[in-house]
Order: C-alpha cells, then sequence, then structure tokens
C-alpha cells in the first residue's frame, strides 16, 4: 500500500494540532489555508484558557471544570468528551508551556491565572490579552520545524471546494481553488480534516475574521455531512461597533474586575465621569448578586438587551453601555489587558483607561457546527484517547475540529473554553485520523483518477458560470442584507414571526444570488470569484441556523424566546415551592427538548431531526443558575 | 458638496504588469478605516472617471491589527490598514503596495520570504514531541517574561523589512523581524539550548554584520517589539560564539 497521506483544511489552532499530531504519528499532511496559517482567526482570541492548576488556594479541580462547562452550555454538549477535555486540559497546558508561549507569570515565575465568567476560581491561563495569538505562534513554529522536516506541505492561499467522495460515500480527497492562478486541482487523501472555524459572516459583522464565513462547512455539509445545534450561537456581550466589524472587548475586562453600568437615567446626556456613583444602574451586580459582572455570556448579552432596548436605558439613549475599567490602576491594566485596551484606543478613540469603553453584544462564536462522533470509555465515562471515532464526521474518512464542529460547549460556550476546546480537538482529531489510517484496507491511490476529475470539471463549471454571467447582483450587496436579516430576527432575542419572515427572506436571497455577476473576469487573483461562492454557502448555512432556531420552541443556554422562557422564581430557591415547582416544569420541558438538532440537506432545504444527548456524566438535575 | 473620502491607489494586474494610479471617491462617514473603505469599493467599484472596473485586490483578515494581513503603504507609512483611520489621515488617502516584497496584485503582496527567514533561524523551542511529559516549562521571571511577550507580539506583518535600508533584492540581510524571533527563542530557558545553531545562522552572510544601525525598524513596528535591543543582545551573544567556536572546541 502506497504511503497514506491526509489533508488538513485549516491553519488555526484547530488544524495546526491535528497536523502536528499526525506528523508526529508519521503521517505526511497536506495543509491548506487561505492565507498564511499565522494570520488565522484563533489569533483573535484575547482573554485566555481555561486549564485546572490549582495554584490560588481555591481548591479548584477538574471535577468543577467538567460541572462548570456542563451547565454553562446548559446541558446540550454530550459530556464524556467534555469530561477528558477539562481531564486533559492541565496536560495541554504544560505542552504549550513547553513550546515557550508567553504565557504572564506569577512572582514565583510560574504560570498566572485569572477569572473569566461562568466560573468561581481562577482558571484561565493567559499571556496578556494576546493569548490566542501567542497559542498560534507557539503552535506555527512548531509546524514550521515539520515543515523543515518535510512533513508537512502547505498549501497557503488555496481554498476548499468540495470533498472527493467514492461510490460507498467514503471522502478520498478534496478539490481545491488556487487563490492566485484561480486553478482548481484535485487532491487526493486517506483522510480529511476540517478545521474551518465559526461563520460569524452570516450576520454580516461579528467579532470574527472577514475569513469567518463558514463555507467550508457548509459545503462539506451539502456533500451529505450533518450539522449539529446550528441554532445556537454566541452573541459576546461586550464588543465594539464598526462598520466593518464589531471588535470584542474581552471577557477578561470583566474578569479582572471591569464593572458593566448605564445611567439610571434614561436619555442621561453627562458625560460616563460625571455621573454619579449613586446614579449609576450596575445591572449585572444587581440582578446576579453572586457572579455580578461574571455571569456568562449568554447572561449577559440577554440583560443588556434587557436594559437598552427594554428599559430605554442605554447610554445616550442607544443601543450602548459603560464596561468600566477607569477604577483599576493604569499599571495593573497595562500588564493584564493591554493589547486590548490599545485596540480600543485605536479604533474609538477614546482612552479606556480614563472614559469607560461604550460596547454591545456582537455575534462572536458559534457553538453548533459538524456533527463529531466519539468512543464512550465504560470505566472511566470519558472517551476512548486515540478512537477512529472520535471527531469523525458522519462521512466517513471526514473529520472536523475546532469552532467548526458541534462538540463541548452545547447551549452556550463559556470563555476561555474555545482556545482548549480549539487545541484539544485537533489533538484528538489527529490521533483519531491516525488511529482511523491504520484500519483501512486499501488507500486513497486506488480510486481512478477520473473521480477526481470528475468532480474537478464540477468545481470548474460553476466557477465558470460565475465569470461569463453579466449584469447581475452584487455579492456584497446581498451579504449586507443577509446580516440585516440575521442581525434583526436572528439575534440575542428570537420570536416565531421573526423567524418565519428570516427564512423568507433567505429564500428571496437565494433567489438573487443566483444571478450573481462579478465585476472582476480576470484569470489572476480575482477576489470577486471566491467571495460569491463563499456568499452562496453563507446562505445555506444561514437558512439551518434559522430553521433550526425556529424549530426550537424553549430557551436553552444562547438560544432565547420570550414566549417560552421558565421563568426562575424571583427570591426563591432550592426548598421553596415555587422553585421546586419551576423546577418540575423545567425537568418536562428537557423530556422534550435536552436534544441536539441535527440537519441534513436536502434539496428542499435542511431536514431536522433530533438526537439524545449524553448525560451519562452529571444528570441534568438543577437548572442553571448564577443569581 | 457631499464630503467624500478619496481614495488614490496604485494597481497592477499581475507580477508581471506595469504599475498605474487609480483614483476612487466613497460617500464620508465618521469611523471608516482603509479597509473598511476598501470594502465599499468591493461593493462600488466605480474609479473617479465614472468607470466600473475590477475591485481592488488587497489582503486582510481580522480587522483589529493582530494578523498583520492587510499591511501596505498608506500615506507614505507602512501600516496596518485596518487601524487606519479614515478621519485620522490626510486626503487624498494614497495607497501603495509594500516595495520589498514580489507583487501578487495590486496591494497585495508575497511575504514567504519572512516566513523562510524564520525557518533559516529555527525560531522554534525544539520539542520531544507534543505529549504531555507532566512537566511544564523551568520557571521565567516575571520581568524576562515581559521581554519574551513583546518580542513574541510579532506578526510577520513586513513593516520592519519594508524600510530597513539594508534589506533589499539586492542584499542578502535577513531583516529586523526574524532577529527578534531569534532572540524570542534564544531567551527561552529550552530554546536557549539550541542558541548556537542559530546564531551560526546569523553569523554567516546576511546576517547581523549586515545590520546598518539605520534604527527604522522599531520605530515603525505596529507591536512596538524592541527590535534594536534584540540585535544588540544578538550582537553581543554571536562575539561570546564566535569566541567560543575559536578557543572551545
Amino acid at each position: 500500500m502506497a504511503k497514506q497521506r491526509v489533508v488538513v483544511i485549516g491553519g488555526g489552532l484547530g488544524g495546526l494540532w491535528a497536523a502536528l499530531r499526525l506528523v508526529e504519528a508519521g503521517y505526511p499532511v497536506d495543509l491548506f489555508s487561505l492565507f498564511p496559517v499565522k494570520r488565522s482567526h484563533s489569533c483573535c482570541a484575547q482573554g485566555g484558557l481555561n486549564a485546572v492548576l490549582d495554584i490560588k488556594g481555591q481548591r479548584d479541580s477538574i471535577q468543577q471544570h467538567i460541572i462548570d462547562t456542563i451547565k454553562g452550555g446548559d446541558y446540550l454538549g454530550d459530556q464524556p468528551p467534555i469530561k477528558t477535555m477539562c481531564e486533559d486540559a492541565p496536560g495541554l497546558i504544560r505542552t504549550y508551556d513547553r513550546m515557550g508561549v508567553t504565557f504572564s507569570r506569577t512572582p514565583e515565575g510560574i504560570m498566572d491565572q485569572r477569572l473569566f465568567g461562568g466560573v468561581k476560581n481562577r482558571r484561565t491561563c493567559f499571556a496578556g490579552a494576546t493569548t490566542g495569538a501567542q497559542l498560534l505562534y507557539s503552535i506555527d513554529e512548531q509546524i514550521r520545524a515539520k515543515e523543515d522536516q518535510a512533513g508537512v506541505t502547505k498549501y497557503e492561499y488555496w481554498e476548499f471546494l468540495s470533498l472527493v467522495l467514492d461510490d460507498a460515500g467514503v471522502c478520498r480527497g478534496i478539490t481545491a481553488l488556487n487563490l492566485k492562478t484561480m486553478q482548481v486541482q484535485a487532491f487526493r487523501a486517506d483522510a480529511v480534516i476540517l478545521a474551518t472555524g465559526g461563520a460569524g459572516l452570516i450576520w454580516g459583522r461579528s467579532t470574527m475574521s472577514s475569513s469567518c464565513t463558514g463555507a467550508a462547512t457548509a459545503r462539506a455539509y451539502q456533500q451529505g455531512a450533518k450539522f449539529g445545534n446550528a441554532e445556537f450561537s454566541q452573541f459576546h456581550p461586550t464588543a465594539m461597533k464598526g462598520h466593518d466589524k464589531l471588535r470584542l472587548m474581552s471577557e477578561a475586562c470583566r474578569g479582572e474586575g471591569g464593572r458593566i453600568w448605564v445611567p439610571r437615567k434614561a436619555g442621561d446626556q453627562r458625560a460616563a465621569k460625571s455621573v454619579p456613583e449613586d446614579e449609576r444602574f450596575y445591572f449585572l451586580e444587581e440582578w446576579y448578586p453572586t457572579y455580578g459582572n461574571t455571569v456568562p455570556r449568554d447572561v449577559a448579552s440577554r440583560a443588556i438587551v434587557r436594559a437598552t432596548r427594554h428599559m430605554g436605558l442605554g447610554v445616550r439613549g442607544q443601543e450602548v453601555v459603560y464596561l468600566d475599567l477607569t477604577h483599576k490602576p493604569r499599571a495593573f491594566l497595562e500588564a493584564r489587558l493591554g493589547g486590548i485596551l490599545e485596540m480600543y484606543e485605536t479604533f474609538a478613540g477614546q482612552d479606556p483607561y480614563v472614559n469607560p469603553m461604550e460596547i454591545f453584544p456582537a455575534m462572536h462564536y458559534t457553538m453548533g457546527g459538524l456533527w463529531v462522533g466519539y468512543e464512550k470509555d465504560a470505566q472511566t465515562g470519558g472517551i476512548v484517547r486515540a478512537h477512529p471515532k472520535n471527531h469523525a464526521t458522519t462521512i466517513p474518512g471526514l473529520y472536523a475540529c475546532g469552532e467548526c464542529d458541534f462538540a463541548y460547549h452545547g447551549a452556550n460556550r463559556l470563555g476561555a473554553n474555545s482556545l482548549l476546546s480549539a487545541s484539544y480537538s485537533g489533538r484528538v482529531a489527529g490521533d483519531a485520523t491516525a488511529a482511523y489510517l491504520k484500519s483501512l484496507k486499501s488507500s486513497s491511490d486506488k480510486l481512478p483518477q477520473s473521480a477526481y476529475d470528475a468532480e474537478k470539471k464540477r468545481q470548474e463549471e460553476i466557477n465558470q458560470a460565475l465569470l461569463t454571467r453579466t449584469g447581475g447582483e452584487n455579492a456584497s450587496t446581498l451579504h449586507h442584507k443577509l446580516g440585516e436579516v440575521m442581525s434583526e430576527h436572528v439575534f440575542v432575542e428570537r420570536e416565531n414571526k421573526g423567524l418565519d419572515n428570516a427564512l423568507a427572506e433567505i429564500g428571496t436571497l437565494k433567489e438573487r444570488a443566483r444571478k450573481i455577476a462579478l465585476d472582476d473576469k480576470s484569470g489572476w487573483t480575482n477576489q470577486t470569484l471566491p467571495w460569491a461562492r463563499q456568499l452562496q454557502d453563507m446562505l445555506v448555512m444561514a437558512e439551518v441556523v434559522t430553521k433550526c432556531a425556529r424549530l426550537r420552541d424553549e430557551c436553552r443556554g444562547s438560544h432565547y424566546k420570550a414566549e417560552f422562557e421558565l421563568k426562575q422564581p424571583e427570591g426563591k430557591f432550592a426548598g421553596d415551592p415555587e422553585y421546586e415547582a419551576y423546577k418540575a416544569t423545567w425537568k418536562t420541558n428537557n423530556e422534550k427538548w435536552l436534544k441536539h438538532s441535527i440537519a441534513t440537506h436536502t434539496s428542499d432545504g435542511p431536514k431536522v431531526e433530533y438526537w439524545p444527548v449524553e448525560v451519562s456524566v452529571m444528570a441534568p438535575e438543577t437548572p442553571r443558575d448564577y443569581r | 458638496m457631499e464630503k467624500t473620502i478619496h481614495l488614490r491607489i496604485k494597481r497592477q494586474d499581475g507580477p508581471a504588469s506595469s504599475p498605474y494610479w487609480e483614483e476612487f471617491k466613497l460617500p464620508y462617514a465618521p469611523q471608516h478605516n482603509v479597509i473598511s473603505a476598501l470594502l465599499y469599493l468591493r461593493e462600488h467599484p466605480i474609479n473617479l472617471r465614472g468607470e466600473r472596473v475590477a475591485p481592488v485586490v488587497w489582503e486582510s483578515n481580522c480587522m483589529e491589527e493582530v494578523c498583520g494581513a492587510c499591511t501596505m503603504i498608506v500615506n507614505g507609512t507602512p501600516r496596518q490598514a485596518c487601524a487606519a483611520l479614515v478621519d485620522d489621515l490626510a486626503q487624498p488617502i494614497v495607497l501603495e503596495p509594500l516595495v520589498k516584497f514580489p507583487i501578487v496584485r495590486d496591494l497585495h503582496v508575497d511575504r514567504q520570504k519572512m516566513f523562510d527567514a524564520l525557518k533559516k533561524v529555527k525560531a522554534w523551542v525544539p520539542l520531544d514531541g507534543s505529549q504531555d511529559i507532566h512537566q511544564h516549562a523551568p520557571r521565567i521571571a516575571p520581568a524576562d517574561q515581559a521581554l519574551r511577550y513583546a518580542f513574541s507580539r510579532c506578526m510577520t506583518c513586513g513593516c520592519c523589512m519594508e524600510v530597513c535600508p539594508q534589506y533589499h533584492d539586492a542584499s542578502a540581510f535577513i531583516g529586523p523581524a526574524p532577529l527578534g524571533q531569534t532572540a524570542l527563542h534564544n531567551s527561552h530557558p529550552t530554546g536557549g539550548f539550541f542558541k548556537e545553531e542559530r546564531l551560526h545562522a546569523l553569523m554567516e552572510k546576511g546576517g547581523l554584520a549586515d545590520c546598518g544601525n539605520a534604527q527604522n525598524c522599531v520605530k515603525v513596528c505596529p507591536k512596538d517589539i524592541p527590535l534594536t535591543q534584540a540585535i544588540g543582545e544578538l550582537g553581543r551573544q554571536a562575539t561570546i560564539q564566535w569566541l567560543r567556536d575559536i578557543f572551545v572546541k
């Protein structure tokens, strides 16, 4: 049998970890990326990554990390993979430390830890406020070392277009577009790993990089991979507004003592600094005294929407609230948040050391993604490490890791769990793929060339049709429209009527997208061609998200419909009859809705079914409560 | 007259084509940056003569000055276009591609040689595998970590290379950015085990001796990386290495 090879698509933390593990296991990797991998969106992650090191005398435990992650996700995450991820997190951190990541240090020279949302203990390792960049650089360096030893071949400035499937539906390679020459090429592979990130651009503007269109996952979905929990997207409570992007202000701002507030008087026109303390409404601290400003993101985002849209208390009557760090010493802020405060100053033209920042929720992270499996270890309740089922999609030979999969975070992700899951899932997917390759009886070089040629031809025809069409729609115009629809109807608060409208509007946009004509017809670095194709795939994914949101008539994590809210009785706790009655209703609701929504592509749009959630580690006995 | 944003852009259709200038105007709105203006042109690619043309080609990704992709020359200075706010710029805003790297198209250049340079200096900490070995790296003093952090913020954007008088087609000089990364990895407790290999790479032609000490690099670095400090420290290390090579054989 000829030497087996693997195609990895995406060069953020997930893809690079998967590639590293495969190369270490002796398999050559062809690594595809839209740009030099060092520029991947992982570099935007700011605050840190969670791992229990228990260095602050709080008796933090891995068990508590598991509980926080499960509950933070409102029980919608399959629990065996969560359990093993939390158990393996400290080892992963140690490896990063050995790679030379510039983690912030305690006076004793060990890695420091900070507080993040949805958690009571200091569990988040960080490198200033550019943790994602620092982690990405370190693994990028490790991959560069392997490139030097001819284990990894990089295909940078290439875009994944489609999978090549054999007659049995097994993934045997890909087609990709060379973004310079605009030529389509087919690549053989014995397994393919997608590590292509989230889909923030479906909302028009988000905290995500402009490459985060979700097009790659949408392409795999349209070729048969099932998509899980699409309706769950995280709206980060604290982002700056902007024309091109909603720039994230890390949750670390709140973890390090930042306070969210608005003036108590609606439409108060005074500058923030002239509003006296007793005329400020610290609504998170009032509504959630136990967690205060560090409630989980879904809770904080809804509270901000409540304070602004429902109570009319937005700053100067606008949809903005204050994120205030001005009470903290400058030197402390510079050391721990310098990178992002610098960014705020650059883009807002305001000094966040002196004036409170102005922020609002923004689309930030897709919890949903390609469905991936795992092999449960009956003895430990976690997963069997290096098993071919781990991170396998529903297409044999196709794996997914990082934000593009649906695992770990359920209905809401906890802060600083994404750098963890991106790295960890990449490592698991790499190990699983190596195990899969060992089990294969034949290699991809046995598949006739005609299968690759046919797929290549299909892709070339799509490109040709776009390049020759004249006088039609503009992809950017349609993208703006899509962003408006999603931001209005599929945001922090949802209602069925609005979701129906959104589905109709997306349908119209899909029609219009068939008429896209390109302003650039050239055959060299034509950026309008891939953009037009991405837009069409974004519309497919937007439809999946909206349809799943329409069908889920409940509130869970980031998915909120007021009509179906089970209200926690105010001032009542366990033991009070009102609370016990609420808990009983909550349990009944779980019987119906504690399920993964699973979307399958059909020519009539997504077909949605519901699959059970594995809750064998911690049964859903008590509702989330951050009061 | 309606307020506008006026862009004057140096364009080139491909590596072998001749450059030409093209101008565009778009309606003014507050808080635009150069990338959001270019995004507007992608939707409305109409030049000052009223002709609908191929949209300008450029690179960007993060749009918050951390990925390094959108580096170009804005009004004469190499910088990240996303962080170049229109309200702070004199108009017409003149956009040009970096000159020290081969042109791909318009404002898009090929910076591969910067990544290749990182291979030359072995800018990584060698590991005996990515598995957990149940140990952390050795402890690092907070002050040492602060300096390492400053070096580690390099996003390979190319600004320092662009302004370095010694870094050009006719010279072998490796340029400032890879030197910063060498200092970073030499300063790590275990990365430093392989200092000798990195220093030898820099003691050849195109290495440290080719730095002309113009100190332009530190002035333009968007992340304030102390590049001249790195070069000074590496010079000291290289001298010791040179003596060691002579006497300790």
